[in-house]
């Protein structure tokens, strides 16, 4: 069982490096509430993934007042943050999404 | 008068907690403030996770309130791995919706900073726990780590301050743990935001052995104890012990119990120790002190009551053994469970882990006499002043129960009989000092009673014999010679029973001398008496021939005047 997982796994990174740029980005958005700031955030980093990724994104906002224990099995912390999921590795990003340069370190669309 | 007003204020004003830590809540009169966070602070490895735990599982199953344990450390399977040791079954108290771990992972290279943010996610995370299991206790072990994921130290400030708040309003009772710092409490300076209760626990090392100890730095709007409370984590948990001096209050018993040497006993005023006194006895190397301790645990397990024997000098066999080469067999009282023997060297742990330890045993066996031998050992884990606080705190403590304390004390050679080395003895009732007294190249016991408190006691020195039939005193020669013992006491009495024999014989002989001359005498009375008869017999015999011989003469006369017929005589006397 544990083999097939492994090659499973292992034809998914090669397929995902073959891909290159043109990996789909799966974004998670956790804001607290519809606040200015959730609403600043969820505004910016879809701006930013117009942008620069070309619909090649899922992006789903999730409020965790809504859905609590969706914030302990995603490890959140602070609010608003993004978890982007795929392409990995998995990164976190924290804030209102306003640092534009950041956004894009943490996107892995610009080098550090 | 002032424990009263803490009692009647706190009703008012203070609602505690009690968190289940044994010794805590006495220490800070009925548990840490409830509805409200307290900071528990010390360095690595000094049990603040465990403390934490404890206050949870404590609540979860003495106090029936859930608790939620938010870890910033370990994962829900490493605490639970942690404490299972102690018999802390979380999985178990999770399932029952007692308890809720959850592990909060923050990996700083994960996260990115891209603008403003608040601490919000954790406030629904936890609030979502709080509120899934009416959780009435948090732990928050270690916050301080989100100093180490979040880069932004003056949202995270604002968000903390928010957050103790949050748990206040919450009406939750927390514990937030922290490490100690370079000159702070904490590292990031929680003490700032936790003001109600803090709580250091400090592991520190003095010459080679490490004595955990905790204090109460402050608490709010509550009496507590100040001191530094030593604390043990063992089998069981943890547990602090308010041991103090607990000033002089206790009750007394005026019951009379025997120290297992009927000779003693007698010395003692007839019936021996008194039930809840404390006994000290002390003696050069080989004097008997182990002899007179094992006499006084067999008779205290006779009686049918329990003991608890702290040999710091040898183990329960070699004690054993030893004890039943003078007709003391301690073995049964062993598997009978009424004679607990607990044989540790004294530099195993620290004087007040000792202390911790023996308080503990104390309390878990009941006994009904507690024997240390020797406290002697003790010093060589501690200041004479430590050793003489340490055991006040023991006496006072074995008091308060009414147990009968005895303590043997290795004294000196050199050093002078009436000195205890750390000065104990005016906390001791009775106090028996043995000898060795050596003459005529023999070394022998001696005993006598130094002090006993309460009751008429000799104030004779006593030989002391240690046979194979137990101990035995008896009285020491004094006579014209001085003081004998041993074989020199017995050739005297041998010499005195001889001298006295000769003297005996003498007497008879003197009565029986007495006795001849006597009869001699009444024989010679007899002999002078017939001999007195005899002459006056003679005597009688010639009066009366005499007497006849007159009347005859008288007769032959006046037959002579009738024949003359004479005429009336005439008066002779007439001129």
């Amino acid at each position: 069982m544990n083999e097939t997982e492994i090659t499973d796994d292992k034809e998914e990174f090669d397929r995902l490096l073959q891909k290159g740029d043109t990996q789909t980005y799966l974004l998670r958005l956790y804001i607290a509430g519809m606040t200015d700031k959730s609403a600043q955030a969820v505004q910016n980093i879809r701006k930013i993934c117009d942008e620069n990724l070309n619909g090649r994104y899922e992006l789903e906002v999730i409020d965790i007042y809504q859905q609590p224990e969706l914030a302990h099995d995603a490890q959140i912390i602070a609010a608003p943050m993004l978890v982007k999921k795929l392409p990995l590795p998995l990164r976190r990003l924290i804030g209102d999404m306003t640092d534009k340069e950041r956004i894009l370190v943490g996107l892995d669309l610009r080098p550090k | 008068m002032l424990k009263e007003n803490n009692i009647k204020t706190s009703d008012i004003c203070l609602l505690k907690c009690q968190t289940g830590i044994r010794g805590l809540d006495e220490i800070t009169d009925g548990g840490i403030p409830g509805g409200r966070p307290t900071l528990v602070c010390g360095s690595a490895g000094c049990g603040k996770t465990l403390f934490a735990m404890e206050f949870l599982v404590h609540g979860a199953i003495e106090f029936d309130e859930p608790g939620v344990f938010m870890s910033f450390e370990e994962s829900s399977e490493e605490l639970a791995q942690n404490v299972a040791s102690l018999g802390f079954d979380l999985k178990e108290l999770e399932s029952t919706h007692k308890l809720l771990l959850d592990h909060v992972s923050i990996e700083r290279g994960e996260i990115e900073e891209t603008g403003e943010y608040d601490l919000e996610g954790l406030f629904i995370r936890l609030n979502h726990s709080i509120d899934s299991i009416g959780a009435k206790r948090v732990v928050l072990d270690t916050i301080e780590s989100l100093f180490g994921g979040l880069a932004n130290e003056g949202i995270l400030r604002a968000e903390l301050r928010r957050l103790f708040r949050w748990l206040k309003e919450k009406g939750v009772t927390a514990i937030i743990t922290g490490e100690k710092g370079e000159g702070t409490l904490t590292r990031h300076g929680l003490e700032e935001y936790v003001s109600d209760c803090v709580i250091l626990l400090d592991n520190r090392v003095e010459g080679q052995i490490s004595t955990r100890r905790l204090r109460i730095i402050k608490y709010r709007g509550s009496a507590h104890g100040t001191n530094e409370y030593p604390f043990l984590i063992d089998e069981n948990g943890i547990s602090v012990l308010p041991i103090t001096s607990l000033g002089l209050q206790h009750k007394v018993s005026s019951e009379r119990i025997s120290s297992g040497i009927p000779r003693l006993d007698t010395m003692l005023g007839g019936k021996g120790y008194y039930r809840g006194s404390s006994i000290l006895i002390s003696g050069t190397a080989g004097t008997g002190k182990t002899s007179i301790a094992a006499n006084f645990a067999n008779s205290a397990c006779e009686r049918g009551e329990r003991c608890l024997y702290f040999a710091f000098e040898e183990s329960t066999s070699q004690l054993t053994r030893n004890m039943g080469s003078i007709g003391v067999d301690l073995e049964p009282w062993i598997r009978q469970k009424l004679l607990n023997i607990y044989a540790v060297r004294p530099t195993l742990y620290g004087l007040e882990m000792h202390l911790v330890k023996m308080y503990k045993l104390i309390r878990e066996f009941k006994p009904n006499v507690v024997i240390i031998d020797p406290i002697t050992n003790l010093i060589a884990v501690g200041s004479d002043n430590e050793v003489k606080s340490m055991l006040s705190r023991l006496i006072d403590f074995l008091k308060a129960d009414q147990i009968t304390a005895l303590f043997t004390n290795l004294s000196h050679a050199r050093s002078k009989f009436e000195h205890t080395e750390f000065g104990i003895s005016s906390l001791m009732d009775t106090w028996l000092l043995l000898r060795d007294i050596e003459i005529g190249g023999e070394r022998n016991r001696g005993l006598y009673i130094l002090k006993s408190r309460g009751m008429a006691h000799s104030n004779q020195i006593r030989e002391f014999l240690l046979t194979d039939n137990g101990i035995n005193l008896v009285d020491v020669y004094l006579g014209p010679a001085g003081l004998l013992t041993g074989t020199a006491r017995i050739a005297q009495e041998a010499h005195d029973k001889a001298a006295q024999t000769l003297h005996k014989q003498e007497i008879e002989q003197k009565k029986h001398e007495l006795h001849r001359k006597l009869a001699v005498i009444e024989a010679q009375i007899a002999a002078l008496n017939s001999e007195f008869e005899e002459s006056q017999e003679e005597v009688n015999k010639l009066i009366r021939q005499e007497e006849s011989l007159e009347r005859a003469l008288a007769e032959e006369r006046a037959k002579m005047t009738h024949l003359r017929k004479a005429d009336d005589p005439i008066p002779d006397e007439k001129p």
